[in-house]
């Protein structure tokens, strides 16, 4: 009996830890395939042609302003972390708003960065107003 | 006196494994060979070229006299692999960035984008020069040419991304036009491997 409970506990300790660890792995497979040969599989970016997602304050201070961003792309100057870049992103209109939703979480969650977490509500709000290549902020 | 036999066995087994890690001291020359008139081996060799770089310069086998150089294959509205092997050639670009007798060329794959203008605010924005490394464009018709001299791959093809296919390949090319090296420039520990490769060429006499 004792060793059942042992070994039930053991299990349930694992459980919560892989679910600790593995919450974004639907968003990580999704930057893998649609935002990983850019911004870097450690989201560093490219030097003064990509920015980081890494550490990028636009992501602190313009949340809102993201999910479009991943679904139309985007045209013109953008400033991160005080530096300016001006290469055109290209949209990814296939993503539906969960999926957004799920790559903007595993960004959020990833090398460093500790931001709020979305929720889908909030994203489809944001898609509402979406627009192909937003104008520079 | 059967220990003893077995002991051998497991010291020589022991030291061949251990000559299997050593790195060569010299790189093969790759590619196909032939015999000369004089019964000579005639080597792959990269042709002439010429083409314009991002300012404005001439940029041909004069351009590389004596040095070593890493070649490969881009172009900038690439939504592909393109950012990833600038990153990696950037990294080879940053270890040898003292060392003069290695220089890098990317070779546009969409020259008729990718402007004398284009490439120098690409190189700008990647903090290089054009001194140490040469982003070129020219005739569609020759870069595609020699490509397939570089082991490499370029076509334009209106169903690949961006409109432009082309293999993320970094090829190591010795002051001898012989291609020595080469690499899957997306790949960041075959690229490690690469800069290894790169350092044995520099060690060359």
């Amino acid at each position: 009996m004792r060793n059942k409970i042992i070994v039930l506990c053991f299990a349930i300790g694992v459980f919560c830890f892989s679910c600790e660890t593995q919450t974004y792995e639907h968003g990580k497979l999704l930057y893998t395939n649609f935002c990983e040969n850019c911004h870097m599989a450690d989201g560093t970016g490219l030097k003064g042609l990509i920015p980081p997602l890494a550490g990028a304050d636009f992501l602190k201070n313009s949340p809102e302003a993201v999910p479009c961003i991943i679904r139309a792309g985007y045209k013109g100057k953008m400033t991160v972390n005080g530096k300016e870049y001006d290469t055109e992103m290209a949209g990814i209109e296939r993503l539906t708003e969960f999926e957004i939703t799920n790559i903007i979480n595993y960004i959020h969650t990833s090398w460093g960065n500790n931001l709020p977490i979305v929720q889908h509500p909030d994203v489809r709000e944001q898609l509402k107003a979406c627009e192909k290549n937003t104008k520079p902020f | 006196m059967r220990v003893i036999f077995i002991l051998s066995i497991v010291c020589a087994s022991f030291l061949m494994a251990c000559q299997s890690n050593l790195r060569p001291e010299t790189l093969p020359i790759l590619g196909n060979k032939d015999v000369g008139p004089n019964g000579d081996t005639i080597y792959h060799t990269i042709p002439d070229f010429s083409f314009i770089d991002q300012d404005s310069q001439v940029v041909n086998n004069a351009s590389f006299a004596g040095k070593a150089y890493v070649a490969d294959f881009f172009f900038i509205a690439c939504p592909t692999i393109c950012p990833k092997t600038s990153k990696q050639m950037l990294r080879i670009h940053d270890h040898f960035k003292d060392n003069p007798n290695l220089l890098l060329l990317a070779h546009s794959v969409a020259p008729k984008y990718d402007t004398v203008a284009a490439l120098n605010r690409y190189a700008r924005n990647l903090g290089v020069e054009s001194k140490k490394w040469h982003f070129v464009t020219g005739d569609q018709a020759k870069i595609y040419e020699i490509a397939g001299s570089y082991f490499s791959i370029a076509q334009e093809d209106p169903t690949a991304p961006g409109g432009f296919d082309h293999s993320g390949r970094l090829i190591l090319v010795d002051k001898n036009r012989h291609v020595r090296s080469f690499c899957d420039g997306t790949d960041p520990e075959d690229v490690d491997r690469f800069m290894l490769d790169i350092q044995t060429l520099l060690n060359e006499k």
